[in-house]
């Protein structure tokens, strides 16, 4: 595709702390490279801000290309923008026309407190995986690959949910602002291999109560989360997480 | 974890929905099966009998306590979540997510529910009612309940309500039929389409011969 200059109007949430009442701000910027990442777009407004003497906006990020899950931005209405599959730091200028207007916000959720402008509060996702998203071994030496045999199928799926970044997308898609494919992607991660099933059913049983202690929603599966998944994560985990769930609460003998 | 910790989590919740959803589809196949017997040419002989044999009889008269239990605990349940889960997001968005990677009838689950429960307060109260009272909420007299459909049908605005809650049901059920399969734990993607498939016919097929009883009445056709 060719590469073009434009010309942008934004509509950027600034919100000078957890506590303060938050609105929207008005930029332009001007000769925007259709190669640049939303990110670089960013950075360049930052600049601009900087140089007049306000303050630059605060936004998450950290590797830039697309697998650390830090850079939360819900752009024109959908997290992580237009694309399909896709980070904010990998949504690329060309991707809009000269003229438009895009409007930022951070993630919308209570489990998720804005800290400061675009940049939210996403420990609850930690808190979540300290709850029993491992699997507990001794030290020692490392087994080798090949001693645990394991269904190529199996594999493949567990490989497919052990994707997910941790972004915080699906919450923010959805209506009820559940963490389920989340949590379901990292349960099923485990729940699909030999090393993760000893522990399979405190796993869920622990990261569920911690996903509702932090005030996430539950399912109801409108597939919304999956639509806006950067790694295209199956809803199919969370039916898998259900399952899981069933199993635990009628084979625990408390 | 305890009986108690497992039904007041979030999948607990939706597990109660699920069943409930499920064990209410069942009492749908039935009452519609029944009902379709208004059609079978014999001027309401064979459906008056079905309907004294559901009516008139001990058995489907103690099943239909559990039906009105689980209905309850359905709708209760479903308001429960529904508020609950709005309250998550207590600053929404300025540019809404909208109709993006899900279906409208999918988030409105709460709303269509709404319209059902309204249609089935005017429904028992048509129906139900009187022949439980006539009866004595026991097992005396019943009314003629095809003479009663007549009636009633013969009102068009009774029939556009009618044919509103089946509509509701229709969109009710196509995402709750297989979505219910979803909660209660079927992941294996094979099974899920083939749940989707036939719950989109279920949703279609079920409230359509639901919203004819009206319609035929009201047309003359039976
Ligand atoms: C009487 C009024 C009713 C109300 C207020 C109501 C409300 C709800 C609500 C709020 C949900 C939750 C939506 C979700 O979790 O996605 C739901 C789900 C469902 N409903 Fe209803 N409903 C009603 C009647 C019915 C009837 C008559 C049927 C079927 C015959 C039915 C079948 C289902 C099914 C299968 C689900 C899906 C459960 C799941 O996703 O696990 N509902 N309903
Ligand atoms: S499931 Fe997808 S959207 Fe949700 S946190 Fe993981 S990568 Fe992000
Ligand atoms: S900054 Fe790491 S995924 Fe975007």
């Amino acid at each position: 595709m060719e590469h073009y200059s434009m010309n942008l109007n934004l509509k950027v949430w600034r919100q000078q702390n957890a506590a303060a009442k938050g609105g929207f701000k008005l930029y332009r910027v001007e000769n925007i490279s259709s190669e640049m990442s939303f990110l670089e777009m960013f950075d360049v407004l930052n600049e601009q801000l900087v140089h007049a003497g306000e303050d630059p906006i605060t936004f998450d990020h950290d590797c830039r290309e697309g697998i650390c899950g830090a850079c939360s931005m819900h752009i024109n209405g959908k997290p992580h923008g237009p694309w399909y599959a896709n980070t904010t730091c990998q949504l690329h200028m060309r991707a809009f026309k000269d003229g438009d207007t895009i409007v930022v916000e951070p993630w919308r959720a209570n489990a998720f407190p804005v800290i400061k402008d675009l940049m939210v509060d996403r420990s609850a996702f930690d808190r979540i995986i300290q709850a029993g998203g491992y699997v507990s071994v001794n030290t020692g030496n490392a087994v080798d690959g090949n001693a645990i045999p394991i269904p190529k199928n199996n594999a493949d799926e567990a490989f497919a949910a052990a994707m997910c970044i941790g972004c915080g997308a699906c919450v923010a898609a959805c209506k009820n602002s559940s963490a389920m494919l989340f949590v379901g992607a990292k349960v099923s991660h485990l729940a699909l291999l030999p090393q993760g099933d000893p522990e399979r059913g405190s796993r869920v049983v622990n990261m569920l109560a911690q996903m509702d202690k932090e005030g996430f929603g539950a399912c109801t599966n409108t597939g919304a989360c999956e639509a806006a998944c950067p790694k295209e994560i199956s809803l199919s985990n969370i039916a898998r997480l259900n399952k899981e769930y069933l199993a635990a609460s009628f084979v625990d003998n408390k | 974890m305890t009986w108690k910790q497992v039904f007041t989590s979030s999948v607990g919740k939706k597990l109660v929905m699920g069943f409930t959803g499920i064990f209410l589809i069942l009492f749908l196949i039935i009452h519609v099966g029944l009902n379709a017997c208004i059609w079978a040419g014999d001027n309401g002989v064979m459906f008056t009998q079905a309907a004294h044999f559901m009516g008139g009889n001990w058995v489907p008269r103690v099943l239909e306590i559990g039906l009105f239990a689980g209905l309850l605990l359905h709708i209760i349940q479903g308001y429960m979540l529904s508020f609950s889960n709005q309250s998550k997001r207590s600053q929404g968005y300025a540019v809404d997510f909208g109709n993006r990677g899900s279906k409208w009838y999918s988030r409105s689950m709460g709303l269509l529910g709404t319209i059902i429960l309204l249609f089935l307060v005017v429904h028992i109260s048509d129906f139900w009612l009187p022949n439980r009272v006539s009866q004595g909420f026991l097992l005396g007299p019943e009314i003629n309940l095809f003479d009663k459909m007549r009636v009633e049908f013969s009102e068009l605005w009774v029939v556009i309500l009618y044919v509103l809650g089946c509509l509701s049901l229709g969109y009710h059920l196509a995402h709750g039929f297989q979505s219910a399969f979803r909660t209660i734990g079927v992941h294996n993607k094979k099974y899920n389409t083939l749940l989707s498939t036939i719950g989109y016919a279920f949703a279609i097929i079920v409230p359509l011969a639901f919203a004819m009883m009206p319609v035929s009445f009201y047309l003359g056709w039976v």
